[in-house]
């Protein structure tokens, strides 16, 4: 790089020089906004899970090591809730890559009015997540839920049902009301994807005989790989921190049935005051979700199709 | 510039953030400042205060209003927040002394005490409150021979009804004395089709599970804990509770929705007249018989707990106190507002939200003609009550028993593998 620099007439080095710094400049507020929301309190979490912090307001709490991470990983609690975390994961992000292709294949055909469809479509995915959760909540809701109403109205059950009673059950209903929130997202990712493949490659395939399941396979799918790739990650990672929706909707019940890895890391640090040992489950949540991005990212560098 | 020295700048910049941020940590792990201070007495003070039971936000605005009037030099800001969420509120506000006034259940100060969260104030408490209060509302928030908070009032779980559906079915209110009556009276009015599900409680994952269930385990003679502290709710009257819980889910009797409810969902179902009965804390019958809310409100009755098996009647001790913040730097100013909503007059003037702290309020005829039901109710619900467990890790205990209760209530296991579970989980905590 400094080469090339070196290499360049005076004029045009001082010019880059200048832009350089400006662009330094222009970055410094974001490189402090990410250190103080960011790296400082990851600092201070990798700092709090060395030590056994016992209280909020311990002032000398005691070193002890990787004890904190030793106990987590010896507690059977840390790995049912990283089971229900990778079955939230896997399930909802599955739904949420199925349902929004379906989306955005539809919003990529030419009809009437799909300016208002693309509009509304992305409606759920501004909701608050307080706000979707109250919302899914009030639906399953067992005495006055419209769950219940529509299911019997159709004749499918003949008495109401307690939704969020089975922990099985709930953690699905969690998984459907998440999904409902953030299947627009995936659906737009896919879509930008999608008006991105020329159509004259289809006018090709259709000169070459290819039915509509062969072109989908052969060129959509490949073509849109990127994308799918690049929705993957930023699904798989959200799951995997699922709290909010969790929190509003379940609180981790019923008999911790929905109660993800994250969710667990709040009880132990917060609501059990046990600093050290959270943070150790939430650098082992960290851990997680950097090894998975990082191999997708690899994943897709050798892919010949990144656009990333 | 040369190349060298621009990287020379912008890794002084990286090293002065980082600098920075190491500075900011002090020398504390934490982060947490070391102590709170007495303050001048006057200026803002921050109060956090929760949204059921009890005081409504309206009481506690109405008295702020009428405290400022009084001490013009000191302004309270309240905070309202869920009872599920106060305890986490209090303990992540605590390092930087947000709070100066906080509201705290009975089973949390071993846990604040232990940890340095809420003030000693044992040496505030005048001498006479010790022989003019209520005992045990004074040792609410009293642990290891001190205290760190007033309680603001005795509080426990009453059963309340809808004479309505008692009658229509045939009983009397009278036979509302032992569960084995409840049930009975309830089976009666399922069968005249006038509830679904007669019963509904609070069995969600949460406090209010272990409160109902406090109040059976005590109904058929148990405790929480033997004399070492252990835990041995797995014992007989223990898993007898539980199975009979299970079994009035499994008989139709309880709303099977009750596993999820908090006590405010129980409130509704009891004022939308789906239920006849409900366990719940004394300001309920406010709500219940309050005609904007309730549709029950002219037949909204309450009594002492059911008798059970072993012929007592103990209420779940839920008091709660008013404590100061450790890191609170205006701890005068907020003595103040303690001592204040102390007053008993101010307390009598309240007394349909909350029952008063003071022994004389309860021989007070003309105070209890204003609120005679809940009076009558608390008497004999007080002469027995029932205590958790009161230590320092009580939310990790208590979660324990939540969720093995559950796994029962939901049929994922059998009572008694639930509460062996729950004992031997439990009593490993207690060892640490």
């Amino acid at each position: 790089m400094a080469g090339s620099i070196a290499a360049a007439p005076p004029r045009k080095r001082k010019r880059r020089n200048g832009e350089r710094r400006l662009a330094f400049w222009l970055l410094l507020p974001a490189i402090l906004a990410v250190f103080g929301i960011i790296l400082y309190p990851l600092y201070r979490t990798v700092l709090i899970s060395l030590f056994e912090v016992k209280s909020a307001v311990a002032v000398d709490p005691p070193f002890i090591g990787l004890g904190n991470f030793q106990e987590a990983l010896s507690s059977p609690g840390l790995w049912s809730a990283t089971g229900r975390t990778l079955y939230f994961t896997l399930v909802s992000t599955g739904i949420e890559l199925v349902l929004g292709f379906l989306v955005a294949w539809l919003l990529n055909k030419k009809f009437r009015g799909r300016w208002i469809v693309q509009a509304l479509i992305i409606l759920p995915w501004a909701l608050p997540t307080i706000v979707n959760a109250a919302m899914w909540k009030g639906i399953y809701n067992a005495q006055y839920g419209a769950l219940n109403g529509l299911l019997s109205q159709l004749g499918l059950i003949d008495q109401y049902q307690v939704w969020l009673a089975d922990p099985f059950l709930s953690l699905n209903l969690v998984i459907i009301a998440d999904a409902w929130k953030t299947t627009p997202l995936v659906a737009i990712f896919l879509l930008a994807g999608l008006t991105a493949i020329p159509s004259e490659i289809y006018e090709a395939a259709r000169v070459d005989r290819a039915g509509p399941i062969r072109s989908f396979f052969s060129m959509t799918l490949p073509l849109l790989a990127p994308s799918i790739a690049l929705v993957l990650v930023l699904r798989t990672v959200e799951a995997i921190k699922v709290f909010d929706i969790i929190y509003a909707m379940t609180r981790g019940g019923p008999a911790n049935g929905t109660q993800t890895i994250s969710y667990y890391a709040y009880v132990t640090a917060f609501s059990e005051q046990n600093y050290g040992l959270g943070s150790a489950i939430a650098l082992i949540v960290l851990l997680i979700v950097l090894v998975l991005s990082t191999v997708y990212l690899r994943l897709m560098r050798r892919s010949e199709m990144s656009m990333l | 510039m040369s190349t060298h020295a621009r990287t020379k700048l912008r890794s002084a910049v990286l090293a002065g953030i980082a600098a920075g941020a190491l500075a900011l940590t002090g020398c504390s792990v934490t982060g947490a400042p070391a102590g709170g201070g007495a303050g001048d007495g006057t200026g803002e003070i921050n109060a956090l205060f929760m949204k059921q039971a009890g005081y409504s936000e309206d009481d506690y605005k109405e008295i702020i209003a009428a405290f400022e009037k009084e001490h013009s030099d000191i302004k309270v800001k309240p905070t309202f927040v869920s009872y599920e969420a106060l305890h986490d509120k209090i303990v992540t506000s605590a390092p930087a002394g947000t709070y100066d006034v906080v509201l705290v259940d009975v089973i949390w100060p071993a846990e604040f005490a232990s940890k340095g969260i809420v003030a000693d104030i044992t040496d505030r408490i005048p001498d006479s409150w010790k022989s003019d209060m209520l005992p045990a509302v004074l040792a609410t928030a009293e642990y290891d021979g001190k205290y760190y908070g007033v309680g603001n009032g005795p509080a426990t779980k009453l059963f309340f009804y809808n004479e309505d559906m008692v009658t229509k079915a045939g009983a009397s209110v009278s036979d509302l004395d032992t569960w084995d009556g409840v049930l009975e009276v309830a089976k009666k009015i399922k069968a005249a089709g006038l509830s679904q599900y007669p019963i509904a409680w609070s069995w969600a994952q949460a406090e209010a599970l272990i409160c109902d269930y406090a109040q059976l385990l005590g109904a058929f003679g148990g405790d929480f804990t033997d004399s070492d502290g252990k835990l041995i709710i797995n014992d007989e009257a223990g898993v007898k509770a539980l199975t009979w819980m299970k079994q009035t889910i499994d008989d139709g009797l309880t709303n099977p929705a009750s596993t999820t409810f908090l006590e405010d969902d129980v409130s509704k179902a009891m004022a939308q007249g789906e239920t006849a009965f409900g366990l719940n804390w004394d300001s309920t019958l406010r709500d219940l018989q309050d005609p904007s809310i309730s549709e029950i409100s002219k037949s909204a009755g309450v009594l002492p707990t059911p008798k059970g098996p072993s012929g007592k009647r103990p209420g779940v001790n839920g008091s709660m106190a008013y404590s100061i913040g450790a890191n609170s730097k205006k701890q005068d100013a907020a003595w103040t507002f303690i001592e204040y909503l102390m007053q008993q007059d101010v307390q009598d003037k309240y007394v349909t939200s909350s029952l008063p702290s003071w022994k004389s309020s309860f021989t007070d005829e003309s105070l209890i003609k204003t609120n005679p039901e809940v009076f009558a109710a608390s008497k004999d619900a007080y002469s027995e009550t029932i205590l958790r467990p009161a230590v320092p890790n009580y939310s990790s205990v208590s979660q324990i028993i939540q969720v093995e209760l559950q796994n029962a209530l939901l049929g994922k296991k059998t009572p008694q593998k639930a509460l062996d579970d729950a004992v031997s989980q439990a009593n490993a905590q207690l060892e640490k």
